[in-house]
């Protein structure tokens, strides 16, 4: 194998969880050997930070003293005058690292290392190396990107290290309007904090029953699952030094564990597919976006070896 | 304000400015914009001589090379940029950081906009893309009030324009990834959202049934007209419901907000459309302009009438009301 051992990272929850699932989740992760870096905070909706942010100095200290790198996401879409002031504010005064996902976050750390989330657009190695010049480490890459761009930008910008999607639901999409307050018949101002009655989304299905989308508060999201798997040597040999579980409302050290054991060639891909497929079992799975194809669509890895 | 009107032809070109506008936006026959659709943009010679139609008639000419770079392609990207600068385009419209990198540092004395594409949603954000790329202007993307834009126009460094009339992106612009998902074509790498080359429509039964990459997006009653399938604006089925998850078929029109967006400090309202007949384009343009210089009394006559071109279908002050979050 080339290049270094790939490491694996954990997002942060995408979803509106309870405050104590979500702070009993992370020590469970705490205690996951096969994480090496955990980004936590709230990325889609600054109307859901009161629900975690009582837990988030206990969850960052405990992940921290089991051994993972911790860092804190910048919210996604920052609007309103009090999400600007939340972004200045971790950007000023956080004690982890902070990943920006929007360009207030990353023009305020400029200058200092940090980390860019996946909802920066970064399609090129020349956006990559500008980042890097201005103090981005390291750079989680937008999950629709393929391959083919994924190993152009990884070599235009050598020296920083590079993470690649590789568990959950994809972030798709995100809005001003709440789709999932309005599917419950409220609007965003007054959401009532319904997406919290669906800790793994709201699925959307087309009007002949197939499964599509996925509604998350403001934020759309497939309702497949991407899995890169079988993918994990192509990307390695890309240079790609970090692979980004997702949480979803499964098993999420199982997955971790599952992920290791395939890099670490314990279990084969096809192996390792089937046990992600009983950890979060009924979502289907896809790899689309990493063949340049539609990310709904599965490339089983046989017809990959064939094409390449 | 001004008043900035989409060209996908040359022949669009001139109506546009014929009609009024300040300055029309265009772009290059290729991925290296947001609307690169089969028959539409213009060649290099095109462009040369709608900008000098334009210069002739003081109207100003803005280039949109609003698409991310592709990953080793980026040479398409740059040479589109010293041809539109070659060319004299009075503005670039960019979205990706390392074009506007490559254009303040190889062409610093021409003038830069950032795209809707860039989600640049508030002044930090703005700031950043004034003070490290120089941008003169921005195009703010439709997630924000008018009282956010108005809270927003003093704290920027620049000059805002808004989208006022025309499609309406319900994500936020640059962030979308539905498009691909479905069809593995989308705005940010190819310049294209829910594509015809994707679309098919079958009959079954009484009904229309409209698909996006195999996905149905819509069905359509023996009584209702089949719209094309763009994919946040289907219907889809949630829960025990059936409806319009993320918009319904709408387009944007923000015409009871015009005094109120002066007021904000917008000093540009753009039309989307440069997918539109010259037709379209010109009796926009003409209403707009008119509808700018009337008293607010006047404006609904005139107002009412553009909105029948609005091709029969509701129209939405989207965002810019909040409301309609």
């Amino acid at each position: 194998m080339a290049g270094r051992t790939l490491r694996i990272t954990l997002g942060p929850v995408p979803y509106l969880w309870d405050g104590e699932a979500w702070r009993d989740f992370y020590f469970r992760i705490a205690d996951c050997a096969w994480l090496d870096a955990v980004t936590l905070g709230e990325v889609v909706c600054s109307k859901r930070i009161h629900f975690t942010q009582p837990f988030i100095d206990a969850v960052a200290n405990r992940l921290a003293d089991a051994g993972k790198q911790v860092s804190l996401a910048s919210m996604a879409m920052v609007t309103l005058e009090r999400e600007a002031m939340l972004t200045r504010k971790l950007v000023e005064a956080s004690p982890w690292p902070v990943e920006a996902n929007d360009l207030s976050a990353l023009g305020l750390l400029s200058g200092k290392p940090h980390l860019v989330g996946p909802f920066v657009n970064v399609y090129n190695g020349a956006t990559a190396r500008m980042l890097a010049s201005r103090g981005a480490t390291r750079i989680c890459l937008g999950p629709e990107l393929p391959l083919a761009s994924v190993s152009e930008i990884i070599a235009a910008s050598p020296g920083t290290d590079f993470e690649v999607f590789a568990f959950g639901r994809l972030p798709l999409a995100i809005s001003a309007r709440c789709a999932h307050a309005r599917a419950k018949g409220n609007s965003k101002d007054n959401c009532q904090f319904v997406c919290q009655d669906d800790p793994d989304g709201l699925a959307v299905d087309t009007l002949d029953g197939q499964s599509f989308l996925t509604l998350n508060g403001v934020q759309t999201m497939s309702h497949t699952c991407q899995v890169l798997l079988a993918e994990l040597p192509a990307l390695q040999q890309a240079g790609v030094s970090h692979i980004r579980l997702s949480p979803q409302h499964c098993d999420m050290a199982q997955v971790a564990e599952t992920f290791a054991h395939v890099r670490d060639l314990r279990i084969d891909a096809s192996e390792g597919e089937a046990r992600l497929r009983a950890i979060y079992p009924d979502v289907p799975l896809s790899n689309g976006f990493h063949y340049g194809t539609a990310g709904a669509d599965w490339v089983p890895a046989a017809a990959e070896q064939v094409s390449a | 304000m001004e008043l900035i009107c989409p060209a996908g032809t040359p022949a669009a070109f001139r109506e546009a400015v014929d009609a009024g506008a300040d300055a029309v936006y265009c772009g290059f026959r290729d991925e290296t914009n947001a609307r690169n659709f089969p028959g539409l943009n213009f060649t290099r010679e095109e462009l040369g001589a709608s900008i000098a139609y334009g210069k002739a008639r003081n109207v100003q000419t803005y280039v949109a090379l609003n698409t991310f770079m592709r990953a080793g392609a980026e040479q398409l990207w740059y040479t589109a940029a010293d041809n539109a600068v070659l060319l004299g385009a009075d503005a670039l419209i960019v979205a990706d950081l390392a074009l506007m990198a490559y254009i303040a540092e190889s062409h610093p004395q021409q003038r830069l906009h950032v795209s809707v594409q860039a989600s640049a949603s508030n002044a930090d954000a703005i700031n950043f893309l004034v003070q490290t790329f120089g941008a003169k202007r921005l195009v703010l993307p439709r997630v924000l009030t008018v009282g956010d834009i108005a809270a927003l126009a003093p704290k920027v460094a620049c000059e805002l324009e808004v989208f006022a009339f025309g499609g309406l992106c319900v994500m936020a612009e640059g962030r979308c990834s539905l498009s691909s998902y479905a069809t593995g074509l989308s705005p940010n790498m190819q310049g294209v959202c829910s594509p015809a080359s994707h679309v098919r429509y079958r009959e079954d039964g009484e009904e229309m049934v409209s698909e996006l990459g195999g996905y149905t997006i819509n069905r359509f009653g023996a009584d209702e007209p089949a719209g094309y399938p763009t994919l946040c604006k289907g219907r889809f089925h949630i829960a025990n419901d059936e409806g319009y998850a993320f918009e319904d078929p709408v387009s944007l029109d923000v015409m009871e907000h015009l005094d109120a967006l002066r007021d904000a400090g917008v000093t540009a309202l753009k039309i989307e459309g440069r997918q539109r007949g010259k037709a379209y384009v010109a009796e926009v343009v003409s209403r707009l302009r008119q509808a700018l210089a009337a008293t607010p009394e006047q404006r609904p006559a005139l107002l009412a009438h553009l909105r029948r071109l609005s091709e029969g279908q509701r129209t939405t002050a989207g965002a810019y009301e909040k409301k309609w979050r």
